[in-house]
């Protein structure tokens, strides 16, 4: 678990410069702002994620994230194969996210409604210790996967 | 006071096996793969048993005892049914203090809790579900002189129940109670966190029920929670989660057409109107206990009442009150009967509250109290504590509008009844909320107007038998702890008899 402070890191977040998408799969922007002129990474990943999706694709092939609210494990993002979940109309794509040495990116998902309280934050997928319950890939090796915020801006 | 022995250590009063397999038609089954996992305590990060970790083998297994029990189980007497649950009530209160320090051990929360309100409400809820099934009738319906329609209550058969974390008995025991009155057999998955209690609950019913109509597999969701919930053999799926594991269920369940219920939490608003502060009396008093009752359980509640709501007349008087209300909440060692705030359940639960005291700072929420996480030394040391903590801020921020499940309240204020009403509403959520006020018109109407299941008029985190509890909005479908759950666990059989000879003459 050396590698569980890699939030510190800044400078080593892997991080995508893609725009938001409609969870229809057209690819326009949805008007929150977030495409073309945003140079900061709508949702990045620490070293100790990107080391742990790694891992989690040589074990399950591709994957996804769906941003979950609600109690218990909740307000956590859930890792699944892709095409376990399934999106639609409600949902929007927040990034397509390229982590080193996985070859295809990780798609990271949020309900519309859900979005409208976040839109103001930026998201940095880090892993702690743990045992989170949900059906998320990680789980069952100890560790959990978490979302820290920063102010968009900031 | 008292301060219990810890579980298997000198002077216990109750001990934890050190290893717990799966319990299947009726007795205890290694794991088909072996594997076990270590579940520590929350109260000092520590092992103290390990767990089989269940997988789709295991399942199967389940369910064949379950599809073996079930034909039975569901064609005994109600007044048989009924009994089992009476029993099963008798023998918790026997051992409600065992029940209460275990539970408390394996969860983190504090045994003053456990032992006045989680083990003596799941032993209320059995009785109540072994009434509620004996006063269960159908209907008839005479449609003419001759033809009459018979409506029977038939058990579903084998159900799928998913329990969290935050009341492990509590929890299995709402879900338990209607699906064993209702006739059906039931293979659980404890949460991956809290998966031991629910055994030594079993070591003291095992032989009051038949082989196969409960049965306890563990493990993680991925490996055990996703073939129970996606299996075409379970008649329908209960869980208590979060949204994202909520719509999955959803849509596993889509695929054999199988019926759901779904608890997913809450941002319950907790509503306070100037006239709470007219006089200084017991009901002020109530009130501002009402406020604390955020702390409750460490704030893993789904009806946590994280945002409060204080009307601007009298809001700075409140809130000092408020504030030193909260601190004067005990934190400490959780097995202490002083101790009024515990452990939060898993170290990644601990993470994800830090993050969001951060988040909260970072939009610049106001901490009136706490805000920081509490690091002990000694028996305590590894243990998952956090200081309640109070924000002021405004309903847009993610701190408002997001289940911290933490000791956590966002507090804001409100100018008069459209406005809190306004403020109350703007959530995804619509699972509790708490009203108070000394004008009954005022409660009556903000009761009727909160877009919520459960609306507390003059108290909050009361959770007695016979009040029906479930959301609206994103907060899941279905509602407990109240008969009409019995109807989620039923079919409906229609009889349609003719007692004429004559033909219709039709054909």
């Amino acid at each position: 678990m050396d590698d569980m402070n890699g939030i510190g890191d800044m400078d080593g977040i892997d991080d995508t410069t893609d725009g938001l998408r409609h969870g229809d799969g057209t690819g326009h922007d949805d008007g929150t702002g977030a495409r073309g002129d945003d140079v900061v990474p709508r949702v990045a990943v620490t070293p100790a994620a990107a080391g742990l999706l790694r891992r989690l694709r040589a074990d399950h092939g591709p994957l996804m994230f769906h941003q979950s609210g609600g109690c218990c494990d909740g307000s956590a993002p859930m890792c699944y194969p892709a095409g376990e979940f399934r999106t639609g109309g409600s949902d929007v794509l927040l990034a397509e996210l390229d982590v080193e040495g996985v070859a295809e990116t990780v798609p990271f998902w949020m309900s519309r409604s859900q979005y409208a309280a976040w839109s103001h934050t930026r998201l940095i997928v880090d892993v702690v210790e743990g045992r989170g319950s949900g059906f998320s890939l990680e789980a069952p090796e100890g560790v959990r996967f978490l979302i820290r915020s920063r102010l968009v801006g900031t | 006071m008292t301060r219990y022995a810890a579980p298997g250590t000198e002077g216990a009063i109750v001990s934890y096996q050190s290893r717990y397999d799966h319990f299947i038609g009726g007795e205890y089954v290694p794991p088909a793969r072996g594997q076990y996992f270590e579940n520590p305590s929350p109260v000092n990060g520590q092992p103290f048993t390990e767990v089989a970790r269940g997988t789709a083998e295991d399942v199967e297994r389940a369910l064949d005892a379950a599809h073996a029990a079930a034909p039975a189980w569901g064609r005994t007497s109600a007044s048989a049914r009924s009994d089992v649950l009476l029993r099963i009530a008798d023998r918790m209160e026997a051992n409600l203090e065992k029940l209460a320090v275990a539970e408390s051990w394996e969860n983190g929360k504090p045994v003053r809790e456990t032992l006045a309100a989680d083990i003596p409400l799941a032993i209320d809820h059995f009785r109540y579900f072994a009434g509620a099934i004996r006063s269960q009738e159908g209907s008839l319906s005479e449609l003419d002189d001759d033809t009459v329609a018979y409506h029977f209550h038939e058990p579903l058969g084998v159900v799928a129940q998913i329990i969290p974390w935050n009341f492990p008995i509590l929890m299995a025991t709402w879900k338990l109670a209607p699906a064993l009155a209702a006739g059906n057999a039931v293979v659980i998955k404890p949460a991956e966190q809290t998966p031991a209690s629910i055994h030594y609950w079993m070591s003291l019913v095992s032989d009051l029920l038949p082989p196969g109509v409960v049965n306890i597999v563990n493990g993680f969701g991925v490996e055990a929670g996703k073939p129970l919930a996606s299996s075409p053999r379970v008649a329908k799926v209960a869980f208590t989660g979060e949204t994202t594991t909520g719509r999955l269920i959803m849509q596993y369940a889509s695929e054999n057409i199988k019926p759901v219920t779904l608890e997913l939490g809450g941002k319950s608003p907790n509503i306070f109107f100037d006239d709470v502060w007219a006089k200084d009396d017991d009901f002020r008093d109530k009130a501002l206990e009402g406020f604390t009752m955020f702390a409750l359980n460490q704030g893993e509640v789904c009806t946590c009442p994280s945002r409060a709501l204080v009307q601007q007349g009298h809001y700075d008087e409140f809130m000092a009150a408020a504030v030193a209300r909260t601190e004067q909440i005990k934190p400490g060692n959780p097995l202490d009967t002083e101790t009024m705030i515990g452990a939060q359940a898993s170290n990644d639960q601990l993470e994800k509250i830090l993050s969001y005291l951060d988040i909260g700072r970072q939009e610049g929420a106001k901490v009136l109290t706490g805000g920081e996480r509490i690091r002990y030394d000694g028996e305590l040391a590894g243990g998952y504590y956090v200081q309640p903590t109070i924000f002021q801020g405004d309903n847009r921020m993610r701190i408002f509008q997001e289940e911290i499940f933490g000791p956590v309240v966002s507090v804001t204020s409100f100018a008069d009844f459209d406005d809190a009403m306004k403020i109350a509403n703007d959530t995804l959520y619509g699972l509790g909320a708490g009203v108070w006020t000394r004008d009954i018109s005022t409660a009556y109407r903000a009761g009727r107007t909160i877009q919520a299941g459960r609306v507390w008029t003059n108290c909050y985190h009361q959770y007695p038998a016979h009040a029906a509890f479930g959301g609206y909005k994103q907060s899941g479908i279905g509602r407990e702890t109240h008969k009409m759950m019995l109807d989620h666990y039923q079919q409906t059989k229609n009889l349609l008899v003719s007692y004429s000879p004559k033909k219709l003459g039709l054909f």
